[in-house]
């Protein structure tokens, strides 16, 4: 009876080929690996907010924490509270209408931040450069610290660009 | 095409589920399923639908932010994307009523969420955690995209069709070179259709997968949830693979597509259904067996057949709520007359229903796409559209419903330009529904709807 249960599990139920990407987070871990992580102490919380994106960023930003890139064997993780944020991730383009809740945001985080626009419309506007109804990118309300391009970036390129403020700030190799 | 004009008697009464309403020029527009009706506007008002067809509401609030055109006799009073900011920034909010009663109190959510989504206000009036009334507030992500389209040419267009709303952007690109073929009056060669409904299969199935595993998660069941999210990403990399972009951006254009789909692109494509077609019986049964999620779904966020029907709700939200409604076969488009489409349709409205359609449409996708990629015709993949002058209207069944575009070309260039995305009819149902259950589960109806919110903003 156990054999047969063993048996039919084994024949039923083929690991799944985990070949999504894998390559790329395989790389991004050993970089980590090979970092001093001395004043990050390998953590760092995220506050992710948009401010007028088209919600392709957003995709790619849920995509960094499924099981393939699994965000946080990096240290790095999302949090709900900008009180506990270290890292102001902006999305999308500075749209005028929120730009007050974007400045609030940043307002009610603990310093020192890390404030991030990922995304070719965070960078400068994107596609809607010029539009009346946008400020640009997410510097035209806030000094932005690291910039990731990509419309939208893909998860490999989002990773590489967290590692990389944390490389910078530790003087990493 | 000259769509009639109407009288403002005609117009008022026109019958037919409501679909959308914009203003260009001298004219008013509607978007009836029986056809497009126009009356003139006098002294910039239009006799406002709403009274008869509710979900006209939001298309008339936006026809006033954007053009300042009027409709006469309208009862609702909040706007659509203005939020009149004053010079420093700041907005003053609207004011929202609450639901009256003894004990009612407010609850404020957002712009900004807890989560990784778009921003959007959400007040509700609670009673202990009973859910009485909710009003959202969206606009925040106004980019002033229709504005940008005006006086550029199709193709230049077509990359602001693509970012309306970035889950939809195969859809809404589709709907887009749909509008401009039927205006240029211009057929897109055979092997662009066909790989245009395998890009469109796909996005569905990516975002129906992630949908489903996001409710599972939100009631609690983590592994669902992962499994879900590891099929979403399969079909990322295969959409990759086989078209050079994990969401197909930019891929679909006005005349054809942009890219023709790369060598053993098809089969990644294969694989990666091959994977999900093999384990989804594994996870449906998890929905079915396990009482405790059961529990959270069954019944929530009800959303009646009579009150679906009243804002002519499309996609899943639809069929979940007994509508047999789907663009793809009504009014249809290439090509699928020639999949043999089964449209699946339940009847309770609730979470439950919309997960119980999503599971039924990925296995109707990738049926779909193997199909497709099996009878590739060979072929141009596009064609340059002619610079010519036209009206067109197009559509595309994006995962979430019809998104409709309607565009004016004069020599090769956009003079006008409206769209609908199927969200601007849902998200008063996601009023409605959140009214039917507590406040915890507003969480699982959100997402079993997922509105989008730049989808509405524009």
């Amino acid at each position: 009876m156990v054999w047969s249960t063993l048996a039919q599990h084994l024949l039923t139920k083929p690991r799944a080929p985990r070949e999504a990407g894998h390559s790329t987070a395989a790389a991004l871990a050993e970089r980590l690996q090979n970092l001093s992580n001395e004043k990050l102490g390998r953590s760092l919380a995220i506050r992710h907010v948009d401010a007028g994106s088209c919600n392709g960023c957003e995709l790619e930003l849920r995509a960094i924490q499924n099981m393939v890139y699994d965000l946080t064997q990096y240290g790095l993780s999302f949090t709900p509270s900008p009180r506990h944020a270290d890292v102001l991730l902006i999305t999308g383009v500075a749209a005028r209408n929120m730009a007050e809740a974007l400045r609030q945001t940043r307002a009610a985080m603990p310093d020192p931040v890390f404030t991030i626009a990922v995304g070719d419309c965070a960078v400068d506007g994107g596609v809607f450069k010029g539009s009346p109804a946008i400020t640009g990118g997410a510097d035209s309300i806030l000094t932005v610290d690291l910039m990731i391009s990509g419309c939208p970036p893909t998860p490999g390129q989002i990773i590489d660009g967290l590692l990389s403020l944390i490389e910078a700030h530790t003087g990493g190799k | 095409m000259t769509p009639p004009n109407l009288s403002a008697h005609f117009w008022q009464n026109h019958s037919g589920e409501f679909i959308a309403l914009w203003t260009s020029g001298e004219l008013a527009y509607a978007l009836f399923d029986t056809g497009l009706i126009t009356t003139s506007l006098e002294d910039g008002t239009y006799p406002a639908l709403s009274p008869k067809h509710p979900g006209a509401a939001w298309f008339e609030k936006l026809g006033q932010d954007l053009n300042g055109h009027k409709a006469s006799g309208v009862t609702h009073a909040n706007t659509a994307i203005e939020h009149f900011l004053s010079p420093n920034g700041t907005a003053p909010w609207p004011e929202f009523r609450p639901a009256p009663g003894d004990g009612v109190h407010q609850m404020a959510v957002g712009p900004i969420h807890a989560g990784i989504i778009e921003p959007g206000h959400f007040r509700f009036s609670i009673i202990g955690e009973k859910v009485l009334k909710l009003e959202a507030r969206l606009g925040y992500t106004h980019k002033g995209t229709l504005a940008l389209m005006r006086g550029k040419s199709p193709r230049n267009a077509a990359r602001f069709a693509a970012r309306i709303s970035g889950d939809a952007t195969v859809a809404h690109s589709l709907a887009f070179a749909h509008a401009t073929e039927a205006a240029l009056g211009l057929t897109p060669p055979p092997r662009a259709v066909h790989l245009r409904a395998v890009m469109a299969e796909l996005e569905r199935m990516a975002n129906h997968t992630s949908d489903i595993g996001a409710i599972a998660g939100d009631a609690g069941f983590a592994f669902l949830d992962a499994r879900f999210a590891w099929h979403r990403e399969s079909l990322c990399a295969a959409a990759s693979a086989a078209f050079g972009h994990r969401l197909m951006m930019d891929m679909v254009i006005p005349g054809g597509i942009a890219g023709d789909i790369k060598t053993g692109g098809a089969d990644a494509i294969r694989r990666t259904l091959d994977a999900l077609e093999t384990e989804l019986p594994g996870l449906t049964r998890v929905f079915e067996d396990y009482a405790s999620l059961q529990d959270r779904l069954v019944g929530t966020g009800h959303i009646g057949t009579h009150l679906a029907a009243r804002y002519a709700a499309g996609g899943v939200t639809g069929r979940a709520s007994g509508r047999q409604t789907d663009a793809r076969i009504n009014p249809g488009y290439a090509p699928y007359e020639l999949m043999e489409l089964s449209v699946p349709v339940e009847t309770e409205g609730d979470v439950a229903a919309r997960v119980k359609i999503r599971l039924a449409e990925l296995a109707e996708s990738y049926r779909m796409i193997r199909t497709l990629l099996n009878h590739l015709p060979d072929g141009q993949i596009a064609l340059a559209p002619p610079a010519t002058s036209g009206m067109g209207l197009g559509v595309a069944e994006s995962f979430r419903g019809p998104v409709w575009h309607w565009l004016n070309i004069d020599t090769g260039l956009i003079t006008d330009i409206f769209l609908a995305d199927a969200s601007t009819l849902h998200w008063p149902l996601v009023e409605h529904a959140a009214c039917t259950s507590i406040i915890a589960d507003f969480p699982l109806i959100n997402k079993s709807v997922n509105a989008s919110y730049s989808g509405v903003d524009l």
